[in-house]
This record gives structure tokens, sequence and C-alpha cells, in this order.
């Protein structure tokens, strides 16, 4: 129908247009030369109260808000009353703030810390291959620090940790004998030296790393 | 209507009491209310005995004077407990009404709304009031009745879990698991609904918990230390932001929710004045600024002003207050305010650069910052040139409507006849749809906190439950009149029979078009003109119905009936519906299409 219902005024095509230009992020741009913004992958680090549903409300946050989170842990810390939490997300830099922001908000969250890309981050993984060459099992297992602690017959489970790079490389390495299961904990993550991972009034600080030597898987 | 309940009586200074007392926050720490002599003598100094009397011992402590709800088997109780409190209760005839209710109250009044349910269906229908809240920002309490502790878990009767299902939609929410801590619980609900940036707090209680016995008495309510609020913005940023101010040509204010919340209406208006600069608000920020001065742009966004479109458009510098940039406003990203530079004050730093990046983040308490910003400020921008523009705009796009004698009646002309026929202060609540937006655009806003409505969750049938909270939270002298559509009036119409039973003096205004009309335009925009299930030629006659319910029921069906209706229906002492039927192809316009440019806004359906 002809909906000669509407207002007046000059009509669209007729009206002068701002030269500027916004990204998708809401970031002004240069029309002309628009630089996208990959994601990087980072670590969060939450001190939160312990107390039960906390873990389910920075879960149910990150699929809420669709922020892409790779690994999350959570465990209790030198004081019984409090967890730490490590994130391990990936996203643009704005994704990455927002989260944080966002994180900060919920009631039972202390802190909040983006770790500096020197931090240490471990990881676990229980391997369980099959054991039809026990010795060159074991041959790999050592290569890679591992520890048999499950033998039978049949399979062999090895205990890895250190970084996830390393894990990846180790399961790759595993996959000649036959994988038959593989259970990983995600990333748990701690700042250098005296610089706090997260504890309350943290204000984030460059990380210190005079006095500290990376380990080399990391 | 021989058997009526006790209506509601507001509550006098006379009768209020004070019996408020400093305490710990402490659950040991056990007020000896008994042995404290005690000047009073009713009910509220009576020592805490059960978990339930806690809980209403915190509401009082509180300041909390009404509480909407409904009655059911695991808040029982909590409802007998209240039984001898001055807190008044207010029956609702369904808890979503209860919800809306208590989030107008607590938007027209300033403190969080109370609402109560009981567990399963009592909770779960709380959860679209409890999520518009949320949404809005509003401040609001709600208490659900849950199933004894264990039995929680085992899918009994009428067993939900209410914190599970509104954790995404609260600002924070508790179960309550110990009847001494019961009262502090709520108490700390009560404090973080109204504190930094307002939002819905939900505390279920399980009815061993309110049943058991304690004499804890709930201190006064506090926030947890784990909940912190800026104030103040950086001083730098502050002194980098005036800066900015000062050296623009083409500086727009855009006025959200939060001025309101943060009571920051003053000090906004006089920054504004004082420098001259043009005003935009957010459809929650209708009343921030008087749209009768010369300044204000009015609103801003998909059915908002073309003036206000432009000159956000256009503007070199954005001073945002209090608002989150939400889609209906922006429109695309790509296109909103391009060539501006942004100064973003909001009191939660997680809305800044959200949506749309802040050159100058500003957090903290509105009215503190403005006030930062005010001291800062020393010389006004030269933008004589751009208020000129923004003139122009005025008048090119003007929201002057037309209105052929043989034509049915377009639904602008009762919205403003509504409004000559009351005062500055009136009230006006809504649903949602195209009635809604009427109301914005053809309202002539002036004050703050009387624009009550349902914006980022959008929820059909607010109006009438918001309009018995806003009653209840509005002075005596102020009219509420409640816009609502044929399709969003019969989704909550049964609380009528509330405004009838507590003799409310409120007037239901239904643009009726027998469509849901907002759905109706874009099916004709976007979808061929196919009418799928929006229809409403099956709807009741509304004033017929609101004699059933014991209102009093009016009926507009042209320009010459409509003065006198909408006086005879505002002078009626109670609740009055006029059923007006306006034209049914009557479009909102201007309209931005979703993810378009505000700048390109149509003016007619061949626009879009």
């Amino acid at each position: 129908m002809t909906d000669r219902r509407g207002l007046e005024g000059p009509a669209p095509d007729e009206r002068p247009a701002p030269a500027g230009k916004r990204n998708e992020l809401g970031i002004r741009v240069d029309p002309e030369v628009e630089a996208a913004r990959p994601p990087r992958r980072t670590v969060i680090s939450a001190l939160v109260e312990h107390e039960p549903g906390v873990l389910s409300d920075v879960s149910g946050l990150f699929s809420r808000r669709q922020f892409n989170i790779e690994s999350l842990t959570v465990g209790p810390t030198e004081d019984e009353a409090h967890a730490r939490m490590t994130i391990v997300v990936e996203e643009p830099d704005p994704g990455i703030e927002q989260a944080k922001k966002q994180l900060r908000k919920l009631i039972p969250v202390i802190a909040v810390r983006e770790l500096e890309p020197d931090a240490m981050r471990r990881e676990l993984a229980l391997v369980k291959v099959n054991a039809t060459r026990p010795d060159q099992v074991a041959a790999v297992a050592e290569m890679y620090g591992g520890k048999t602690v499950d033998a039978s017959p049949e399979t062999a489970t090895i205990e890895i940790t250190g970084s996830r790079q390393k894990i990846d490389a180790a399961i790759d390495s595993f996959g000649q004998f036959g994988i038959r299961e593989i259970s990983r904990t995600g990333t748990t993550a701690m700042a250098r030296g005296t610089d706090d991972t997260a504890a309350e009034q943290t204000q984030a600080q460059p990380a210190d790393h005079r006095h500290t030597v990376p380990a080399d898987d990391d | 209507m021989s058997e009526r309940a006790t209506p509601v009586t507001p509550r006098t200074e006379a009768d209020a009491t004070e019996t408020e007392r400093e305490r710990e926050h402490d659950p040991e720490a056990t007020a000896d209310a008994s042995t404290e002599p005690d000047s009073n003598t009713d009910a509220s100094t009576k020592p805490v005995t059960t978990g339930a009397e806690s809980v209403i011992r915190a509401l009082e402590t509180a300041g909390a004077e009404y509480v909407f709800g409904v009655q059911g088997g695991a808040i029982m109780p909590v409802y007998d407990a209240l039984y001898d409190s001055e807190i008044r209760h207010v029956t609702m005839a369904h808890e979503q009404g209860a919800s809306h209710a208590a989030d107008a109250y607590g938007i027209v009044s300033g403190d969080p709304g109370v609402c109560f349910a009981t567990s399963g269906p009592g909770a779960t229908n709380l959860v679209t009031g409890i999520a518009d809240a949320d949404m809005d920002s509003d401040p609001m309490i709600a208490l659900t009745g849950q199933v004894p502790t264990a039995m929680v878990g085992n899918d009994a009767f009428q067993e939900t879990d209410t914190t599970g299902v509104t954790k995404p939609i609260t600002k924070a929410n508790t179960f309550s698991s110990d009847p001494d801590r019961v009262g502090d619980d709520v108490g700390e609900a009560f404090a973080l609904a109204g504190a930094g940036r307002p939002g819905p707090t939900l505390v279920d209680l399980p009815k061993d918990v309110t049943l058991g016995e304690t004499s804890s008495e709930p201190g006064q309510p506090r926030t947890p230390d784990t909940y912190e609020v800026q104030e103040h913005a950086d001083p730098e940023t502050v002194r980098l932001a005036a800066r900015r101010i000062e050296q623009s040509s083409k500086p727009v204010l855009l006025l959200g929710g939060g001025v309101i919340k943060g009571d920051a209406t003053e000090a906004v208006r006089a920054f504004a004045i004082e420098h001259e600069i043009p005003v935009v608000t957010t459809m929650p920020g209708l009343g921030a600024f008087p749209e009768d001065h010369d300044l204000a742009m009015e609103m801003a966004g998909m059915h908002g002003t073309g003036f206000a479109n432009m000159a956000i458009t256009h503007c070199d510098t954005l001073i945002g207050v209090g608002t989150r940039f939400d889609d209906r406003l922006t429109g695309g990203i790509e296109h909103f305010a391009p060539d501006a530079e942004v100064i973003h004050v909001d009191i939660d730093p997680a809305e800044i650069s959200k949506n749309i990046h802040a050159e100058y983040p500003l957090v903290g308490d509105a009215e503190t910052v403005i006030e930062q910003l005010a001291d800062e400020v020393t010389e006004s921008p030269r933008a004589t040139k751009w208020r000129a523009q923004c003139q122009q705009w005025k008048s090119e796009y003007s929201m002057a409507y037309r209105t052929p004698e043989d034509e049915p009646v377009q639904p602008p002309f009762v919205v403003e006849a509504l409004d000559e026929a009351t005062s500055d202060r009136a009230i006006v609540t809504t649903g949602v749809g195209q009635h809604q937006m009427w109301a914005c655009q053809y309202w002539t806003f002036t004050e703050p906190r009387t624009w009550v409505s349902s914006h980022g969750l959008g929820t059909m049938g607010y109006g009438l439950p918001a309009a018995v909270g806003a009653r209840l939270a509005a002075e005596d002298d102020q009219e509420v009149v409640c816009f609502e559509g044929d399709g969003s009036f019969l989704m909550t119409i049964q609380e009528l029979a509330v405004a009838v039973r507590e003799n409310m003096d409120i007037t239901v205004v239904v643009l009726n078009n027998e469509y849901i009309g907002m759905v109706r335009q874009w099916q004709d925009a976007f979808f061929e003109g196919r009418h799928a299930a929006s229809e409403y030629n099956w709807c009741p006659e509304f004033d017929t119905l609101a004699e059933a319910f014991g209102a009093k029921g009016f009926r507009i069906d042209d320009y010459d009936e409509v003065a006198d209706t909408v006086e005879a229906a505002l002078a009626y002492d109670g609740p009055s519906v006029i059923d007006a039927h306006v034209d049914p192809r009557a479009n909102v316009y201007p309209m931005v299409p979703s993810g378009g440019d505000n700048g390109r806004f149509a003016l007619s359906e061949d626009q879009l």
C-alpha cells in the first residue's frame, strides 16, 4: 500500500553526508586504510571469593557475551577464602578489554589482571597410549619430561606438565603409538618475580623480569 | 464487587516510624532489641524471631514502603511476617505485573522497588520484569520463595533453580541458606540494587530458612567489600576532554538514562545552557533536558527526530553521558557520529568503548563528572554557526503531520491532546510498539522521572503494571497517563483489576489500530506487506472490558471526540481506559532501518 502519511523534509540523498567512518569495533578509521584487528591469545587471572556458583558466574558470563575462551581453570589459593581462576581468551584488543571489565563487575570477583606475555604458564595432560612398544613410549615420555603414572599390558598413561605448545608437541609424538585417551587441565599461570598475578588493589604494572629467567619451555 | 480487599493507602509522614538503628554489619551482632528500652511499641520494634521476620526487618531498615507481589506456598512465611509490618503490600494479578510495578516504582522514586513471588512459576513469572530492569539499569529487588533446602535439587513441587535462571539478568543474586544471614543477604541485595550503576538483584529464600529460628537483626544495608564504585573521573582525562569541548565547533551533548538515574539533570542542564551546546537524548534519557528549550534536539536513533539524527551524525564532539550506545540509538556504528571524537561519561567502566570507541573515557558518577567538567571548561565552544544549522534542521525536519478530516484519527493527535491537558510533571508510562514511539516523539518531556518505559528489552505489556508502580511513587498532583497499543495492552490487562481495587487515578490510552503495528510496519517495508500474525482485529472492546473490571471506559473514533473524552477521562477519579481507534495504516517516522545510517533516516515508506 502506498503510504502518504510520512513527514516532510529533504530526502536521504538530498542531505549532506559526513566524511568519516567507524569500523565494526566503533573506532573511527580512515575510510581509505582500514586496519583489521587480529585476535590475540592472552591469559587473564582473576582472584575470586571461594564460594559456590562463582565458576558458573564466570563461565556463564563468557558464553553469554560470546568471548572466545580457550580454557578456564580454577583452584584454591594461599587464602582459603579466595580462589584463583586462569582464563585463556583469544580476542581482538577491545574484546580482551571488555572481558576484563565484565569480569570485574561480577560481585564475587576481587581482582582481575591480564598477565604479561612472559608469565609462567603451565598445563598438565594425561595421555593414554597403546603399550605395544613400551621402550619407545618411555623414551618419548622422557624426551618431554613426562612420567608414566599407569601401565597395563595394553596401555601406558603418561603425565606431562608444561606449556601448551610443549604438550601439543608431546601428543603429536605419542601419536605414533596410537592414542587411546587424552585429558588436559587447561592453562594455569602466574606472574614472574615480585609481580602480583592478581591481588586485591592490583594496579596493572609492567612485569619486572630482570630477576627471573624464563624456563626454556616458556 | 461486594467483598473488596482493603485498598493500599499511601503512607503519610505521620505513620512513618523511626526505628532504624545503626548496627554492625555482623550476623553475630544480634541486637538485644528485646532488652533495650524503646520508645516505640508497634510491631516493627519486636525482636526478630524467624528468618522471615529478619527479611522484613531488612526491608524496613532499608526504607522500603511498598512491596508488589503474589502469594504462594514457598513465600508464605515471608508474607506472614509482612502481615505485621508498616510496609504496604500491593497484590498484583500476575507476578510479571509485580516485577514491572516494582521496576516503575524504582524509576519514579529513585529507590529500589521491591517485588515478591513464590517459587517455581511465581519466580519464572518475574523473569521478564527482572530482565527488563536489567536492560534498563533500574533499581529493583526481587525476593522469591524456594522449596526447603533439603529438597533443593530433587525437582520438588514448584521448584525452579531461580538463581540459575536469573543469573544472566540480575546485577547480583543470592541463594540464602542461613536464617542468621538471610536479613543481611536481603540488605546487601537492596544496597546493590541502588549502588553505582543500578540494576535488579534477587534473593532466593528457601522455606526452611524463612521459617528457621533466629534472633539475628539485620544491619544497615551495605554493599559487599568487593563492590567498588568510582565517583570522580580521572582529572587529567577531564582536563583533556575540557580542552576538546572548548575547541569544538560542532558539539553535541547526548543524554542517556544514566543522567536521570544519577540525579545529574540539574548539573547537565546548567552545563548545556552555560556553554550553549545542543542536546540530544536517548529514549531512556527523555526528560533529562526540557524539550521545549531552544537547545533541545530531542531523541535520536531509530525513531528519533530527523534533526536529532542530523546533529549526531554531523557533530565533531559527542559528549555522551550515562548512555550505553545501544544499537537502536547508533544504527550501524560505521556511520554513527563518524566525524566526532567521543567523550563518554559513565559509572560503569565496561560501557566505555563497548560499542563506540571513546577518545575521552570519564568513569564516574554523572553529576560529579559533569561538575568536574564544568569547573574545567573555561570558555564555551565557538559554535554559533552550528547552532544555526541545528535550528535549520529543526525546521527542515519538523515533526508536523497531516490530519485529513476524511481519514481516521492520526495517533500523534491523541498523544498531543493528552500532553496539552496534563501538567508538566505528568508521568507517562507505555507498552512497547508504535504507540510507544509516538509517545516519545509527540509528548514534550521537560522533567526527569516522568517517562517510564521499557527500552532495552522492549516488553509489550509493560505500561499498565508500570502505571500501578508509578502511581504509588508519584506525588498526588502528578497525573499518570499510560499509553498502550491493542496488542501490548492485552498482555497484562489483568492488572486493571488491581488499579480498580486500589482506586488508582490512572488514565490508560489505547492507541488501537487493530494490529501489532510495529510488526505490521516492518512487514509492509521488508516483507512485501504479508501480515503474518500481526492483525489484531480480534481484540476485545477495551472500553467495555474496562467497565467489566470496574474501571471507566471511553471510546474515540473521530477527531471531534478527542478533547472532551480526554478531559472526562482525566477528570475521572480512578482508573479510566480510552479505547482510541486510530488510523490502522499510520506508521512511525522518521525511521532508520536496523543497522542503517542515522543520517539517512526515512521520512516515509518510499524512502526505506
